[in-house]
């Protein structure tokens, strides 16, 4: 009879798994209340060392090609099938659905990053232009990554939701700082390990567990975060308020559906800019 | 004369890579930005006081022209009676600054205006196609001013600026320059004309106005109004850069000529208006800046009577040329 | 010498009321709670605004909610887009009436107005005119809808254009609008509520409210908005975005500015002179693109400041209604001080201030085009929006240190290049943090053309089809 080795379940932060500087956890339970972990519970030291090392990634995630980028996320997926059965465990220990039901959330969640991937290079075809102006003008516009992006993940989803919150961030060149929901995050920190073997440059994503009500206010305030996603805030307002304050781009609470094996470009282009470049033409 | 050497200007001997090396290190011209910026300033309302002032600049500025196959000696004779009194009706007329005529036609122009002030320029070395070789050109040169030409309007080697031939455009200026030199060892006004129309491009022009007055050009100027594309505003507009850009460098001031194209008082105070907010008010002065026209007179002599009377002026009322 | 006499444009080409009130539901309301709106360059009063209340903003959102529920939103988008041609087109038939009321209300030069606003504002609706029936091609899939009311707040910099840029996609997308005219502002709004009366554009499409902030508070506030759009400072922006948190509004603003101008040792240098002057000086600077920091390379700041100097003593400050003037009056007394008090402080953190020497008028308000020279990314000027034709002067040695000195600014509207070097451009278009990128120009505007910030110049975008996007919610 041989005991198993346990994981220690931690924070994902600039492509490291470091304990929350705080030293503190908190106990996550099944469904039926038995122990299941310790999990990390992150403070606001922790979140700002995660937009430090968001911020630190973003122009080097931003400058890979789309092609690469949008390869990245296709690995992604591949490394998320190969763990299936992971997160297939960890999500009914969590929320004790059925086996069929597990497997289709996870089905869901890889065909959510297949989806992404593919957009990567193709942002610009659809939502770019070329703009006819009226004089000797070269004049374009194209989609750039807002920047660092906080992303409150969905309370609800333990994996799809948190999949459907991050791909549309990065797929375009953002980096993120998540906090994932604080009943259900197993299967956020498992997804990291599959980050951390996909080739995704260390700070691309950065996973916080704790509380989003208290992470929250301190990343909607944060100075160097471009846009923060309120879909598992715990006050959106007040946090939309903070927001302001720099003039963050909100994504409020379902303004995008998070549930299905795809996304929505609207969503991606939510936290793009529009940049347009003006050039004479005369020789 | 000028003070300061070629060979220190260009910072090397003269040869043809140490020209390119030089005319290619120039700032290059934005087209689309030069043509705005000429465009705005054609906006400029020139009235009352100032547009009569502008007037009279136009026309003591004025190189009256005609350059035919036509001319014969009663025409130029009489193109520089009109010059000598361009209204009869009003003596208070300035006069053009000069008449500007084949190297065949001086005698005639210089018998009828004599030392009233008004001078003759000449075009000369196988204008305007300047296909010819360089012993014709100079000769050409030389028969006109001895002929009393007191200015030359040369013609740039186009083909050979084009060829990339730098060293080749400069030795022909250098040398119709000494073929301006008179028995007492005064110069003829040597006019450099690049033929804009031909150089095409903008860089084109900026590099040909610094090689002509590398090469000691008094004048550059713009035309032979032979060709398609003769004076325009941004053209004027780059070259007056050049000359001011010119004289902050080496002390020396050159003067520019537009020629071609410019056929009404309203152009013509356009360009006084470029001159003005490009050069400064130095240049506004015939001893460097000129209009090469044939019509303009009329039209400017029309404008003037207005200012006079009030009322609107008709070519009978002018005299024709 | 060569002097320009006084080239003045006729007054006479416009008659303002005494008083105005409020354009709801296709009249004027009795005007009331009166202020006075006057002509900046001389100070002389040009008409009584009246001040709108909370009863005055509620009265305009119901009109334009009954417009939108019983007519507009009923109308095929052809029939929208008619309207918006008609307006296009008596824009351009009154344009000198407009531009010439533009210059006495703002102070801006007759040249801009005359050459630049109005020929915009006419093109702006023109543009957006040709959407209205092709909704189903702006990007969000098949019939998508209008917000429903839109609630809109305008400066005082561009009255008109910023109008065009904020009602024209707004109807071309079947909203109706509400919108607010800056306080110091008003007249040519007002002129534009009599526009949609000779357009017959249908009551309570188009609702004008004036007043100040309170009143433009009061509009972003009112419940039955859908949709804010504001263009201003950024500090207002900031209160918007607060007093509309929690709400279903959608929200677009474009805030301030602080563009860097970025002048290489190989850049076409005298149209690169030309593009730093526009950049700053363009309408007194009152701009929120304006390229307010010229960055140039060490290598070539002597020379370049020479060129930059003897062009500002070319400039003609003065009487705005005259034709070649290029630098009018100081929109208002209180921005005159801002600017001001913004140029003693760069002085005092050790800028050198220079200006040519021109003669100012006496009356209105006045600011001499100027230069502060010596600036290092740490002073005041090379921080704060100055909104005012003041240029902060600073150097840099390579690509990477100008890129690195041009994003260092919580502001990201735009930015200037100016090089002949291609790749160069490119490299940097994609490394500044700007909405938008001139390289080798500066201030170009067109309505095809997408205009918005990054960072705090706000969120959002206007002109072209990514404009009309701001205006519609997706379809099905």
């Amino acid at each position: 009879m041989r005991l198993d080795v346990r994981k220690t379940y931690k924070l994902f932060i600039g492509g490291k798994f470091p304990r929350s500087e705080s030293g503190r956890t908190y106990e996550l339970n099944d469904h039926q209340g038995k122990f299941l972990a310790n999990v990390a519970q992150a403070s606001r030291k922790d979140a700002r060392d995660a937009v430090v090392a968001a911020r630190a990634a973003q122009s080097g995630w931003a400058s890979a090609s789309a092609y690469n980028r949008g390869q990245i996320l296709y690995r992604i997926a591949e490394m998320l099938e190969a763990r299936r059965e992971q997160f297939v465990a960890e999500i009914r220990a969590m929320t004790g659905v059925s086996s069929s039901k597990a497997n289709a959330e996870v089905d869901a969640a890889i065909d959510s990053w297949v989806w992404h991937a593919g957009w990567s290079d193709k942002i610009d075809s659809v939502a770019g232009s070329m703009n006819p102006v009226a004089g000797p003008y070269f004049n374009i516009s194209t989609n750039q990554p807002t920047g660092v992006v906080a992303i409150l993940a969905p309370q609800d989803s333990a994996l799809v939701g948190l999949v459907n919150s991050i791909a549309p961030a990065i797929v375009s060149g953002n980096t993120v700082v998540v906090v994932a929901s604080e009943g259900l995050p197993l299967s956020a920190i498992t997804l990291t390990e599959v980050l951390a073997t996909s080739d995704l440059p260390g700070g691309v994503v950065n996973m916080l567990t704790g509380s989003a009500k208290e992470i929250g206010p301190w990343l909607a305030s944060h100075q160097d975060v471009n846009a923060i996603d309120l879909e598992g805030a715990h006050s959106p307002v007040e946090l939309e308020i903070s927001a302001a304050e720099t003039i963050k781009r909100v994504i409020r609470a379902n303004s995008f559906s998070r549930g299905d094996s795809r996304g929505s470009l609207q969503h991606i282009l939510a936290l793009m800019e529009v940049k347009t470049v003006w050039h004479p033409k005369g020789h | 004369m000028r003070s300061i050497s070629p060979e220190a200007i260009v910072g090397s001997r003269i040869t043809n890579q140490s020209l390119r090396r030089w005319l290619h290190s120039l700032p290059g011209v934005d087209k689309v930005g030069l043509e705005a910026r000429a465009a705005s300033l054609g906006t400029r309302s020139i009235k009352t006081a100032s547009k009569a002032w502008a007037l009279d600049a136009a026309i003591k500025m004025m190189d009256l022209t005609t350059l035919e196959g036509m001319d014969t000696p009663e025409r130029v004779k009489s193109l520089c009676l009109k010059a000598l009194t361009p209204d009869p009706t009003d003596l208070s007329t300035p006069r053009p600054a000069a008449i500007c005529v084949y190297g065949d036609m001086v005698k005639y122009a210089k018998a009828t205006l004599k030392d009233s002030g008004v001078y003759v320029a000449a075009v000369a070395t196988a204008f305007p196609s300047g296909r010819a070789s360089l012993r014709v050109k100079l000769e050409d040169t030389k028969d006109a001013v001895r002929a009393g030409a007191d200015e030359i309007d040369m013609v740039i080697d186009r083909g050979a600026f084009l060829a990339g031939e730098y060293l080749e455009v400069y030795k022909q200026i250098v040398a119709v320059k000494e073929a301006c030199k008179r028995n007492d060892g005064s110069y003829a006004h040597l006019k450099v004309i690049l033929e804009t129309g031909e150089l095409q491009t903008y860089d084109n022009i900026r590099r040909a106005s610094y090689l002509a007055m590398l090469a000691g050009g008094d004048f550059i100027k713009t035309s032979t109004g032979k060709v398609t594309v003769n004076a325009t505003i941004p053209i004027t507009m780059l070259m007056l850069q050049a000359v001011r850009d010119w004289y902050e460098e080496t002390g020396e001031l050159i003067g520019v000529k537009p020629a071609g194209g410019i056929r009404t008082a309203k152009d013509a105070i356009k360009y006084l208006v470029v001159v003005r907010e490009t050069a400064g008010e130095t240049w506004l002065n015939p001893d460097l800046f000129r209009f090469g026209a044939s019509s303009l007179l009329n039209d400017v002599l029309m404008q003037r009577q207005k200012l006079k009377t009030g009322h609107y002026s008709g070519p009978d009322y002018v005299t024709v040329d | 010498m060569f002097e320009y006499s006084p080239a003045p444009e006729s007054r006479s080409l416009v008659s303002f009321e005494t008083s105005y009130g409020h354009f709801i539901g296709g009249k004027f309301t009795k005007p009331s709670n009166l202020y006075k709106t006057i002509n900046p360059a001389t100070e002389e009063v040009l008409a009584e605004i009246s001040h709108g209340t909370d009863k005055d903003v509620d009265a305009a959102v119901k009109a334009a909610r009954h417009a939108y529920e019983k007519v507009w939103s009923k109308l095929p988008g052809s029939e929208r887009g008619k309207y918006l041609y008609r307006i296009a087109r008596i824009i351009q038939e009154r344009g000198r009436e407009l531009a010439v009321a533009e210059t006495l209300n703002n102070g801006k030069p007759i040249k801009e107005t005359r050459d630049f606003d109005i020929p915009t504002v006419a093109a702006w609706f023109f543009y957006y005119a040709g959407w209205a029936d092709k909704l189903d091609y702006a990007g969000l899939g098949a019939n998508p809808k209008a917000h429903g009311v839109a609630a809109q707040v305008i400066p005082w910099n561009f009255p008109l254009m910023m109008l065009a840029w904020k009602v024209a996609p707004a109807l071309a997308a079947g909203n109706t609008v509400v919108l607010k005219p800056a306080e110091s502002t008003p007249l040519t709004a007002l002129l534009f509520a009599d526009i949609c009366q000779q357009a017959e554009l249908p009551e309570g499409v188009v609702n004008i409210i004036t007043g100040y902030g309170d009143t433009g508070a009061a509009l972003v506030k009112h419940p039955d908005v859908n949709k804010v759009a504001f263009t201003g400072s950024t500090d207002v922006g900031r209160v918007i975005a607060k007093a509309v948190a929690g709400s279903d509004k959608k929200v677009t603003l474009e805030l301030g500015g602080k563009a860097a101008n970025i002048v290489f040792d190989d850049a076409p240098l005298d149209q690169a002179v030309e593009g730093i002057i526009n950049g700053i000086f363009f309408n007194q600077g009152h701009v929120c693109c304006a390229g307010s920091r010229l960055l140039v390379q060490e290598s070539i700041q002597d020379e370049f400041l020479k060129k930059l100097k003897r062009r500002m003593e070319q400039l003609r400050v003065g009487d705005p209604m005259d034709k070649n003037t290029d630098i009018g009056a100081i929109n208002s007394k209180a921005q005159l001080e801002k600017i001001d008090a913004l140029v003693r402080q760069g002085v005092a953190e050790g800028g050198e201030l220079w200006a040519p020497q021109c003669e100012l008028p006496r009356n209105g308000f006045w600011f001499r085009p100027s230069l502060i020279t010596g600036v290092s990314p740490a002073n005041t000027v090379a921080r704060e929006e100055i909104f005012g034709p003041v240029l902060s002067v600073m150097t840099f040695r390579t690509p990477a240190e100008a890129v690195t000195k041009a994003n260092n600014t919580p502001f990201g509207l735009s930015a200037g290049i100016w090089t002949e070097k291609g790749s160069r451009i490119l490299k940097l278009a994609d490394q500044l943090n700007a909405g938008v990128v001139w390289a080798n120009t500066f201030n170009q505007f067109d309505p095809t053309s997408p205009f918005g910030g990054f960072k705090e110049s706000g969120y959002g975008r206007e002109g072209g089809r990514h404009g009309l996007l701001a205006y519609l919610k997706g379809g099905n």
